[in-house]
Protein backbone atom coordinates (compact mmCIF):
# COMPACT_ATOMS: atom_id res chain seq x y z
CA UNK A 1 0.00 0.00 0.00
CA UNK A 2 2.87 2.37 1.20
CA UNK A 3 4.56 1.63 -2.18
CA UNK A 4 1.88 2.48 -4.01
CA UNK A 5 0.89 5.66 -2.55
CA UNK A 6 4.73 6.63 -3.49
CA UNK A 7 4.12 5.43 -6.90
CA UNK A 8 0.96 7.21 -7.15
CA UNK A 9 2.46 10.10 -5.48
CA UNK A 10 5.51 10.91 -7.34
CA UNK A 11 4.41 10.83 -11.04
CA UNK A 12 7.31 12.38 -12.91
CA UNK A 13 7.14 16.00 -14.03
CA UNK A 14 7.95 15.28 -17.08
CA UNK A 15 5.61 12.43 -17.39
CA UNK A 16 2.61 15.19 -16.65
CA UNK A 17 4.28 17.56 -19.15
CA UNK A 18 4.26 14.52 -22.16
CA UNK A 19 0.50 14.10 -21.10
CA UNK A 20 -0.58 17.73 -21.47
CA UNK A 21 1.34 17.51 -24.70
CA UNK A 22 -0.46 14.75 -25.46
CA UNK A 23 -4.52 15.94 -24.50
CA UNK A 24 -3.30 19.09 -26.57
CA UNK A 25 -2.18 18.26 -29.59
CA UNK A 26 -4.08 14.82 -30.78
CA UNK A 27 -7.65 15.84 -30.59
CA UNK A 28 -6.26 19.32 -32.87
CA UNK A 29 -4.40 16.60 -35.02
CA UNK A 30 -7.21 14.16 -35.45
CA UNK A 31 -10.13 16.92 -35.47
CA UNK A 32 -12.49 15.58 -33.18
CA UNK A 33 -15.36 17.67 -32.74
CA UNK A 34 -16.98 19.18 -29.64
CA UNK A 35 -20.62 20.53 -29.05
CA UNK A 36 -20.51 23.78 -26.89
CA UNK A 37 -23.16 24.69 -24.38
CA UNK A 38 -23.91 28.40 -24.12
CA UNK A 39 -23.79 30.27 -20.81
CA UNK A 40 -25.86 32.91 -19.57
CA UNK A 41 -22.98 35.60 -19.66
CA UNK A 42 -22.57 35.33 -23.44
CA UNK A 43 -26.11 34.73 -24.60
CA UNK A 44 -26.19 38.36 -22.81
CA UNK A 45 -23.73 39.88 -24.23
CA UNK A 46 -25.31 38.67 -28.03
CA UNK A 47 -28.58 39.58 -27.45
CA UNK A 48 -27.35 43.07 -26.45
CA UNK A 49 -25.78 43.51 -29.71
CA UNK A 50 -28.38 41.50 -31.38
CA UNK A 51 -30.53 44.18 -30.25
CA UNK A 52 -28.19 47.41 -31.84
CA UNK A 53 -29.83 48.92 -34.77
CA UNK A 54 -28.05 49.15 -37.59
CA UNK A 55 -25.90 51.73 -38.05
CA UNK A 56 -24.97 51.93 -34.35
CA UNK A 57 -21.25 52.80 -33.06
CA UNK A 58 -19.14 50.28 -31.58
CA UNK A 59 -16.44 51.06 -29.54
CA UNK A 60 -14.27 48.19 -29.31
CA UNK A 61 -10.82 48.23 -26.84
CA UNK A 62 -8.28 45.95 -27.96
CA UNK A 63 -6.33 45.35 -24.66
CA UNK A 64 -4.69 42.07 -24.99
CA UNK A 65 -1.47 41.28 -25.99
CA UNK A 66 0.65 38.62 -27.99
CA UNK A 67 0.43 36.51 -25.03
CA UNK A 68 -2.71 36.05 -24.82
CA UNK A 69 -3.51 36.64 -28.41
CA UNK A 70 -4.92 32.39 -28.85
CA UNK A 71 -7.24 33.25 -26.17
CA UNK A 72 -8.78 36.45 -27.19
CA UNK A 73 -8.23 36.82 -30.45
CA UNK A 74 -11.35 34.60 -31.40
CA UNK A 75 -13.44 36.58 -29.48
CA UNK A 76 -12.62 39.26 -31.54
CA UNK A 77 -13.53 37.48 -34.67
CA UNK A 78 -16.88 36.36 -33.59
CA UNK A 79 -17.85 39.51 -32.07
CA UNK A 80 -16.64 41.53 -35.49
CA UNK A 81 -18.72 39.06 -37.41
CA UNK A 82 -21.82 39.21 -35.65
CA UNK A 83 -21.41 43.12 -35.61
CA UNK A 84 -20.44 43.46 -39.49
CA UNK A 85 -23.62 40.82 -40.33
CA UNK A 86 -25.64 43.37 -38.08
CA UNK A 87 -24.46 46.18 -39.93
CA UNK A 88 -22.86 48.23 -37.22
CA UNK A 89 -20.36 50.55 -37.24
CA UNK A 90 -17.26 49.36 -35.24
CA UNK A 91 -13.99 51.70 -34.33
CA UNK A 92 -11.02 49.81 -32.85
CA UNK A 93 -8.89 51.41 -29.76
CA UNK A 94 -5.93 50.55 -27.90
CA UNK A 95 -5.27 51.70 -23.99
CA UNK A 96 -3.36 49.29 -22.55
CA UNK A 97 -0.12 48.83 -25.08
CA UNK A 98 0.67 49.91 -28.59
CA UNK A 99 1.29 46.60 -29.60
CA UNK A 100 -2.71 45.68 -29.57
CA UNK A 101 -3.51 47.93 -32.11
CA UNK A 102 -1.51 45.69 -35.12
CA UNK A 103 -3.28 42.45 -33.24
CA UNK A 104 -6.81 43.93 -33.84
CA UNK A 105 -6.16 45.76 -36.82
CA UNK A 106 -4.87 42.33 -38.62
CA UNK A 107 -8.45 40.94 -37.44
CA UNK A 108 -10.53 43.60 -38.13
CA UNK A 109 -8.97 44.15 -41.88
CA UNK A 110 -9.14 40.54 -42.07
CA UNK A 111 -12.88 40.02 -41.08
CA UNK A 112 -14.15 43.11 -43.22
CA UNK A 113 -12.56 42.01 -46.52
CA UNK A 114 -14.66 38.50 -45.45
CA UNK A 115 -18.26 41.04 -45.31
CA UNK A 116 -17.32 43.74 -47.93
CA UNK A 117 -16.45 46.45 -45.17
CA UNK A 118 -14.83 49.76 -46.20
CA UNK A 119 -11.98 51.33 -44.08
CA UNK A 120 -13.59 54.93 -42.68
CA UNK A 121 -17.50 54.15 -43.80
CA UNK A 122 -17.54 51.03 -41.63
CA UNK A 123 -15.11 50.82 -39.56
CA UNK A 124 -11.98 52.53 -38.42
CA UNK A 125 -8.72 52.06 -36.33
CA UNK A 126 -8.48 55.28 -33.93
CA UNK A 127 -5.01 53.69 -32.34
CA UNK A 128 -3.26 53.84 -29.15
CA UNK A 129 -3.07 56.37 -26.43
CA UNK A 130 -1.57 56.12 -22.93
CA UNK A 131 -3.25 56.85 -19.77
CA UNK A 132 -6.59 54.65 -20.16
CA UNK A 133 -8.18 56.13 -17.29
CA UNK A 134 -7.49 59.70 -18.50
CA UNK A 135 -8.46 58.54 -22.32
CA UNK A 136 -11.92 56.86 -21.12
CA UNK A 137 -13.04 60.14 -18.84
CA UNK A 138 -11.88 62.06 -21.62
CA UNK A 139 -13.86 60.38 -24.57
CA UNK A 140 -17.13 61.86 -22.12
CA UNK A 141 -16.63 64.97 -23.64
CA UNK A 142 -15.35 64.60 -27.01
CA UNK A 143 -13.02 61.97 -28.75
CA UNK A 144 -11.77 64.52 -30.66
CA UNK A 145 -9.73 65.67 -27.41
CA UNK A 146 -7.79 62.55 -27.68
CA UNK A 147 -8.13 60.80 -30.90
CA UNK A 148 -8.32 63.69 -33.09
CA UNK A 149 -7.14 61.79 -35.56
CA UNK A 150 -7.34 58.12 -36.49
CA UNK A 151 -4.09 55.65 -36.70
CA UNK A 152 -3.40 57.17 -39.89
CA UNK A 153 -3.25 60.68 -39.28
CA UNK A 154 -6.90 61.44 -40.98
CA UNK A 155 -8.46 63.74 -38.79
CA UNK A 156 -11.99 62.26 -37.56
CA UNK A 157 -13.90 64.83 -39.55
CA UNK A 158 -12.78 63.55 -42.52
CA UNK A 159 -14.09 60.04 -41.94
CA UNK A 160 -17.81 59.73 -43.04
CA UNK A 161 -17.60 57.19 -39.72
CA UNK A 162 -16.39 59.52 -37.09
CA UNK A 163 -17.69 62.84 -38.03
CA UNK A 164 -20.87 62.54 -36.05
CA UNK A 165 -19.02 60.53 -33.05
CA UNK A 166 -18.23 63.35 -30.21
CA UNK A 167 -18.64 61.10 -26.69
CA UNK A 168 -20.22 58.57 -25.21
CA UNK A 169 -23.92 59.85 -26.79
CA UNK A 170 -22.94 58.86 -30.01
CA UNK A 171 -21.59 54.94 -28.63
CA UNK A 172 -23.88 52.76 -28.59
CA UNK A 173 -21.65 50.23 -26.73
CA UNK A 174 -18.37 49.80 -26.04
CA UNK A 175 -16.66 46.43 -25.39
CA UNK A 176 -13.02 45.97 -23.67
CA UNK A 177 -11.20 42.54 -24.55
CA UNK A 178 -8.85 42.68 -22.03
CA UNK A 179 -5.96 40.79 -20.74
CA UNK A 180 -5.12 43.56 -17.90
CA UNK A 181 -7.05 46.44 -15.71
CA UNK A 182 -8.61 48.16 -18.52
CA UNK A 183 -12.25 46.53 -18.68
CA UNK A 184 -12.63 47.88 -14.66
CA UNK A 185 -11.77 51.36 -16.47
CA UNK A 186 -14.42 51.18 -18.63
CA UNK A 187 -17.21 50.23 -15.91
CA UNK A 188 -16.01 52.67 -13.63
CA UNK A 189 -15.71 55.72 -15.89
CA UNK A 190 -17.52 55.03 -18.91
CA UNK A 191 -20.00 53.12 -17.88
CA UNK A 192 -21.07 54.46 -14.42
CA UNK A 193 -20.24 57.83 -15.08
CA UNK A 194 -21.52 58.37 -18.74
CA UNK A 195 -24.00 55.39 -19.00
CA UNK A 196 -22.83 54.10 -21.87
CA UNK A 197 -23.73 50.10 -22.05
CA UNK A 198 -20.28 47.84 -21.23
CA UNK A 199 -19.90 44.42 -22.78
CA UNK A 200 -16.07 42.66 -21.12
CA UNK A 201 -14.38 39.58 -22.92
CA UNK A 202 -11.46 38.64 -20.45
CA UNK A 203 -9.25 35.27 -20.16
CA UNK A 204 -10.40 32.40 -18.53
CA UNK A 205 -9.07 33.47 -15.14
CA UNK A 206 -9.85 36.68 -15.30
CA UNK A 207 -13.19 35.73 -15.42
CA UNK A 208 -14.45 34.78 -11.84
CA UNK A 209 -13.37 38.17 -10.68
CA UNK A 210 -16.16 39.93 -13.75
CA UNK A 211 -19.02 38.05 -12.13
CA UNK A 212 -20.23 41.07 -9.50
CA UNK A 213 -19.81 43.71 -12.71
CA UNK A 214 -22.53 41.73 -14.33
CA UNK A 215 -25.30 40.77 -11.76
CA UNK A 216 -25.40 44.33 -10.98
CA UNK A 217 -26.06 45.08 -14.53
CA UNK A 218 -22.89 47.10 -15.16
CA UNK A 219 -21.77 44.94 -17.99
CA UNK A 220 -24.18 43.68 -20.71
CA UNK A 221 -22.62 40.62 -20.88
CA UNK A 222 -19.28 38.65 -20.30
CA UNK A 223 -17.28 36.34 -22.61
CA UNK A 224 -14.33 34.23 -20.67
CA UNK A 225 -11.84 32.92 -21.86
CA UNK A 226 -11.71 30.31 -25.30
CA UNK A 227 -14.80 29.19 -24.02
CA UNK A 228 -16.58 32.18 -24.48
CA UNK A 229 -15.92 32.66 -27.59
CA UNK A 230 -16.85 29.01 -28.87
CA UNK A 231 -20.10 30.04 -27.10
CA UNK A 232 -20.16 33.35 -29.08
CA UNK A 233 -19.14 31.50 -32.54
CA UNK A 234 -21.85 28.96 -31.58
CA UNK A 235 -24.51 31.80 -31.09
CA UNK A 236 -23.54 33.35 -34.06
CA UNK A 237 -23.57 29.98 -36.05
CA UNK A 238 -20.05 30.46 -37.12
CA UNK A 239 -17.45 27.73 -35.81
CA UNK A 240 -13.91 28.90 -35.19
CA UNK A 241 -10.86 29.51 -33.78
CA UNK A 242 -12.84 29.00 -30.02
CA UNK A 243 -15.01 26.08 -30.85
CA UNK A 244 -11.69 23.86 -32.36
CA UNK A 245 -10.18 24.73 -29.39
CA UNK A 246 -12.46 23.07 -27.33
CA UNK A 247 -11.77 19.68 -27.34
CA UNK A 248 -7.90 20.35 -26.41
CA UNK A 249 -8.98 22.22 -23.81
CA UNK A 250 -11.58 19.52 -22.85
CA UNK A 251 -8.55 16.97 -22.47
CA UNK A 252 -6.61 18.97 -20.26
CA UNK A 253 -9.51 20.13 -17.57
CA UNK A 254 -10.48 16.66 -18.04
CA UNK A 255 -6.09 15.46 -17.35
CA UNK A 256 -6.01 18.10 -14.12
CA UNK A 257 -8.85 16.04 -12.72
CA UNK A 258 -7.25 13.00 -12.98
CA UNK A 259 -4.11 13.90 -12.04
CA UNK A 260 -5.72 15.44 -8.99
CA UNK A 261 -7.29 12.34 -8.09
CA UNK A 262 -4.35 10.43 -8.44
CA UNK A 263 -2.59 12.41 -5.94
CA UNK A 264 -5.01 11.82 -3.93
CA UNK A 265 -5.06 8.82 -3.81
CA UNK A 266 -1.17 8.49 -3.41
CA UNK A 267 -1.47 10.86 -0.53
CA UNK A 268 -4.47 8.94 1.18
CA UNK A 269 -2.85 5.49 0.92
CA UNK A 270 0.52 6.69 2.34
CA UNK A 271 -1.56 8.44 5.11
CA UNK A 272 -2.93 5.05 5.90
CA UNK A 273 -0.22 3.16 6.11
CA UNK A 274 1.52 6.10 8.51
CA UNK A 275 -1.26 5.70 10.84
CA UNK B 1 11.38 72.11 0.96
CA UNK B 2 12.32 68.69 -0.34
CA UNK B 3 9.43 66.59 1.70
CA UNK B 4 6.76 69.47 1.31
CA UNK B 5 6.62 70.48 -2.22
CA UNK B 6 6.07 67.00 -3.50
CA UNK B 7 3.33 66.43 -0.40
CA UNK B 8 1.84 69.62 -1.90
CA UNK B 9 1.90 68.69 -5.41
CA UNK B 10 0.16 65.31 -4.65
CA UNK B 11 -1.91 66.76 -1.53
CA UNK B 12 -3.86 69.50 -3.99
CA UNK B 13 -3.78 67.77 -7.15
CA UNK B 14 -5.74 64.57 -5.27
CA UNK B 15 -7.59 67.35 -3.63
CA UNK B 16 -8.50 68.95 -7.06
CA UNK B 17 -9.48 65.30 -8.59
CA UNK B 18 -11.94 64.77 -6.24
CA UNK B 19 -13.65 67.84 -6.36
CA UNK B 20 -13.26 68.11 -10.18
CA UNK B 21 -15.43 64.48 -9.80
CA UNK B 22 -18.24 66.10 -7.74
CA UNK B 23 -18.26 69.30 -9.40
CA UNK B 24 -18.30 68.86 -12.96
CA UNK B 25 -18.67 73.07 -13.05
CA UNK B 26 -16.34 75.67 -14.15
CA UNK B 27 -13.81 76.23 -13.21
CA UNK B 28 -13.47 72.07 -11.46
CA UNK B 29 -14.68 70.29 -14.88
CA UNK B 30 -12.31 72.60 -17.25
CA UNK B 31 -9.68 72.17 -14.72
CA UNK B 32 -10.10 68.06 -14.50
CA UNK B 33 -9.30 68.23 -18.59
CA UNK B 34 -6.00 70.12 -18.13
CA UNK B 35 -5.13 67.53 -15.29
CA UNK B 36 -6.21 64.23 -18.03
CA UNK B 37 -4.22 65.62 -20.61
CA UNK B 38 -1.36 66.49 -18.07
CA UNK B 39 -1.88 62.49 -16.77
CA UNK B 40 -1.43 62.01 -20.25
CA UNK B 41 1.68 63.60 -21.01
CA UNK B 42 3.11 62.38 -17.84
CA UNK B 43 2.05 58.69 -18.50
CA UNK B 44 4.00 59.41 -21.94
CA UNK B 45 7.05 60.66 -20.49
CA UNK B 46 7.29 57.40 -17.49
CA UNK B 47 7.38 54.81 -21.06
CA UNK B 48 10.55 57.03 -22.24
CA UNK B 49 11.63 56.95 -18.99
CA UNK B 50 11.00 52.61 -18.90
CA UNK B 51 12.78 52.44 -21.73
CA UNK B 52 16.36 54.49 -20.70
CA UNK B 53 16.04 52.44 -17.78
CA UNK B 54 15.58 49.11 -19.07
CA UNK B 55 18.73 49.77 -21.28
CA UNK B 56 20.62 51.30 -19.05
CA UNK B 57 20.04 48.48 -16.88
CA UNK B 58 21.22 45.75 -19.41
CA UNK B 59 23.92 48.41 -20.91
CA UNK B 60 25.46 48.54 -17.01
CA UNK B 61 24.82 44.64 -16.62
CA UNK B 62 27.12 43.95 -19.81
CA UNK B 63 29.83 46.02 -19.03
CA UNK B 64 30.16 44.01 -15.39
CA UNK B 65 29.48 41.07 -17.17
CA UNK B 66 26.78 39.45 -15.56
CA UNK B 67 24.56 37.64 -18.18
CA UNK B 68 26.34 38.78 -21.07
CA UNK B 69 23.75 37.03 -23.46
CA UNK B 70 20.66 38.04 -22.26
CA UNK B 71 21.49 41.41 -21.78
CA UNK B 72 22.57 41.50 -25.20
CA UNK B 73 20.16 39.69 -26.70
CA UNK B 74 17.68 42.36 -25.38
CA UNK B 75 19.50 45.21 -26.39
CA UNK B 76 19.74 43.42 -29.72
CA UNK B 77 15.97 42.97 -30.00
CA UNK B 78 15.51 46.85 -29.24
CA UNK B 79 17.40 47.66 -31.60
CA UNK B 80 16.21 45.58 -34.14
CA UNK B 81 12.62 46.18 -33.38
CA UNK B 82 13.33 50.07 -33.04
CA UNK B 83 15.46 50.53 -36.46
CA UNK B 84 12.74 48.44 -38.52
CA UNK B 85 9.61 50.36 -37.18
CA UNK B 86 11.73 53.64 -37.78
CA UNK B 87 12.34 52.26 -41.52
CA UNK B 88 8.87 50.79 -41.72
CA UNK B 89 7.03 54.46 -41.32
CA UNK B 90 9.42 55.94 -43.26
CA UNK B 91 8.72 53.41 -46.32
CA UNK B 92 4.90 52.62 -45.46
CA UNK B 93 4.01 55.59 -43.77
CA UNK B 94 2.94 53.34 -40.52
CA UNK B 95 4.94 50.45 -38.68
CA UNK B 96 2.19 48.52 -38.18
CA UNK B 97 1.31 48.17 -42.00
CA UNK B 98 0.62 45.03 -43.01
CA UNK B 99 3.77 44.24 -45.13
CA UNK B 100 5.97 46.04 -43.36
CA UNK B 101 9.14 44.27 -42.08
CA UNK B 102 8.31 45.56 -38.62
CA UNK B 103 4.91 43.43 -38.78
CA UNK B 104 6.70 40.86 -39.84
CA UNK B 105 8.96 40.44 -36.93
CA UNK B 106 5.74 41.42 -35.03
CA UNK B 107 4.09 38.29 -36.27
CA UNK B 108 6.47 35.66 -36.08
CA UNK B 109 8.55 36.74 -33.52
CA UNK B 110 7.25 38.26 -30.63
CA UNK B 111 3.64 37.22 -30.97
CA UNK B 112 4.90 33.24 -31.62
CA UNK B 113 7.08 33.80 -28.50
CA UNK B 114 4.87 35.32 -26.14
CA UNK B 115 2.39 33.13 -26.76
CA UNK B 116 4.13 30.27 -26.24
CA UNK B 117 5.55 31.92 -22.60
CA UNK B 118 2.13 32.17 -21.55
CA UNK B 119 0.87 28.40 -23.09
CA UNK B 120 3.70 26.42 -20.84
CA UNK B 121 1.34 27.45 -18.00
CA UNK B 122 -1.03 24.67 -18.86
CA UNK B 123 2.25 22.34 -17.95
CA UNK B 124 3.25 24.51 -15.19
CA UNK B 125 -0.81 24.28 -13.83
CA UNK B 126 -1.20 20.25 -14.31
CA UNK B 127 2.10 19.70 -12.76
CA UNK B 128 1.20 21.93 -9.51
CA UNK B 129 -2.38 20.92 -9.37
CA UNK B 130 -1.13 17.42 -9.11
CA UNK B 131 0.80 18.28 -6.30
CA UNK B 132 -0.92 20.97 -3.93
CA UNK B 133 -4.28 20.10 -4.52
CA UNK B 134 -4.79 17.62 -2.16
CA UNK B 135 -7.76 16.69 0.53
CA UNK B 136 -5.96 17.99 3.62
CA UNK B 137 -8.84 19.70 5.58
CA UNK B 138 -12.37 20.15 4.82
CA UNK B 139 -12.03 23.50 3.38
CA UNK B 140 -9.39 22.12 0.97
CA UNK B 141 -12.09 19.55 0.02
CA UNK B 142 -14.73 21.89 -0.82
CA UNK B 143 -11.91 24.06 -2.85
CA UNK B 144 -11.07 20.77 -4.73
CA UNK B 145 -14.61 19.86 -5.34
CA UNK B 146 -15.51 23.29 -6.34
CA UNK B 147 -12.61 23.23 -8.95
CA UNK B 148 -13.51 19.91 -10.15
CA UNK B 149 -16.90 21.12 -11.14
CA UNK B 150 -16.11 24.68 -12.40
CA UNK B 151 -13.31 22.57 -14.48
CA UNK B 152 -15.72 20.13 -15.76
CA UNK B 153 -18.69 22.63 -16.58
CA UNK B 154 -16.33 25.13 -18.87
CA UNK B 155 -15.47 22.46 -21.43
CA UNK B 156 -17.58 20.17 -23.38
CA UNK B 157 -16.77 16.84 -22.36
CA UNK B 158 -18.24 18.06 -18.82
CA UNK B 159 -21.79 19.02 -20.46
CA UNK B 160 -21.64 15.24 -22.39
CA UNK B 161 -20.47 13.81 -19.16
CA UNK B 162 -23.86 15.01 -17.39
CA UNK B 163 -26.22 17.72 -18.68
CA UNK B 164 -26.62 19.46 -15.49
CA UNK B 165 -22.77 20.00 -14.97
CA UNK B 166 -22.60 23.72 -16.74
CA UNK B 167 -25.11 25.21 -15.31
CA UNK B 168 -23.82 23.38 -12.12
CA UNK B 169 -20.40 25.13 -12.37
CA UNK B 170 -22.20 28.57 -13.64
CA UNK B 171 -23.96 28.27 -10.30
CA UNK B 172 -20.86 28.09 -8.40
CA UNK B 173 -19.54 31.39 -10.49
CA UNK B 174 -22.72 33.18 -9.86
CA UNK B 175 -23.17 32.69 -5.93
CA UNK B 176 -20.77 31.53 -4.13
CA UNK B 177 -17.65 32.76 -6.03
CA UNK B 178 -19.65 36.34 -6.47
CA UNK B 179 -20.29 36.50 -2.70
CA UNK B 180 -16.51 35.77 -2.22
CA UNK B 181 -15.12 38.40 -4.95
CA UNK B 182 -17.96 41.14 -3.72
CA UNK B 183 -16.48 41.13 -0.22
CA UNK B 184 -12.77 41.08 -1.80
CA UNK B 185 -13.64 43.84 -3.86
CA UNK B 186 -15.68 45.73 -0.95
CA UNK B 187 -12.29 45.17 0.82
CA UNK B 188 -9.62 46.54 -1.77
CA UNK B 189 -12.00 49.60 -2.28
CA UNK B 190 -12.11 50.31 1.26
CA UNK B 191 -8.50 49.36 1.20
CA UNK B 192 -8.24 51.98 -1.78
CA UNK B 193 -9.70 54.80 -0.20
CA UNK B 194 -7.86 54.56 3.08
CA UNK B 195 -4.39 54.65 1.38
CA UNK B 196 -5.76 57.88 -0.53
CA UNK B 197 -6.57 59.31 2.41
CA UNK B 198 -3.49 58.58 4.07
CA UNK B 199 -1.33 59.88 0.77
CA UNK B 200 -3.54 62.79 0.37
CA UNK B 201 -2.96 64.04 4.53
CA UNK B 202 0.81 63.52 4.01
CA UNK B 203 0.83 60.23 6.60
CA UNK B 204 2.10 57.76 3.49
CA UNK B 205 4.60 59.24 1.35
CA UNK B 206 5.65 56.39 -1.67
CA UNK B 207 6.45 59.37 -4.23
CA UNK B 208 9.66 60.05 -1.78
CA UNK B 209 11.09 56.79 -1.41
Amino acid sequence: MNKLGKILSNINRQVIYLLVFLVVALPMILGIKAKVTVTEPVRKAYEFIDSLPPGSFILIGIDYGPSTFPEMNPMLYALLRHAFKKNLKVGILALQNAVNIPIGSQVLRAVAKEYGKKYGIDYVNLGYKPGWDAVIVSIGREIRDVFPEDAFGTPLDSLPITRNIHNYDDIALVIDLASGGTWASWIQFAQARFGVPVIIGVTAVMGPESYPYLQSGQIKGLIAGLKGAAEYETLIHHPYLGVRGMPAQSGVHILIILLIFVGNIGYLLQKRSKT
Amino acid sequence: MRKEIPFLISALTAMFAVLAFFIPHKPFGGLQQKMLVWYSVVTGVAMLIGVESLLNNHYKRIRRRENILYSSFLIFGFLITFVLGVYSIRKYGDAFAPNSPFMFIFNYAEVPLQSTMFALLAFFIASAAYRAMKIRTVEASLLLAAAVIVMLGRVPAGAQLWSGMPKFAEWIMEIPNLAAQRGILIGVALGSVGMSLRIILGIEKPYLR
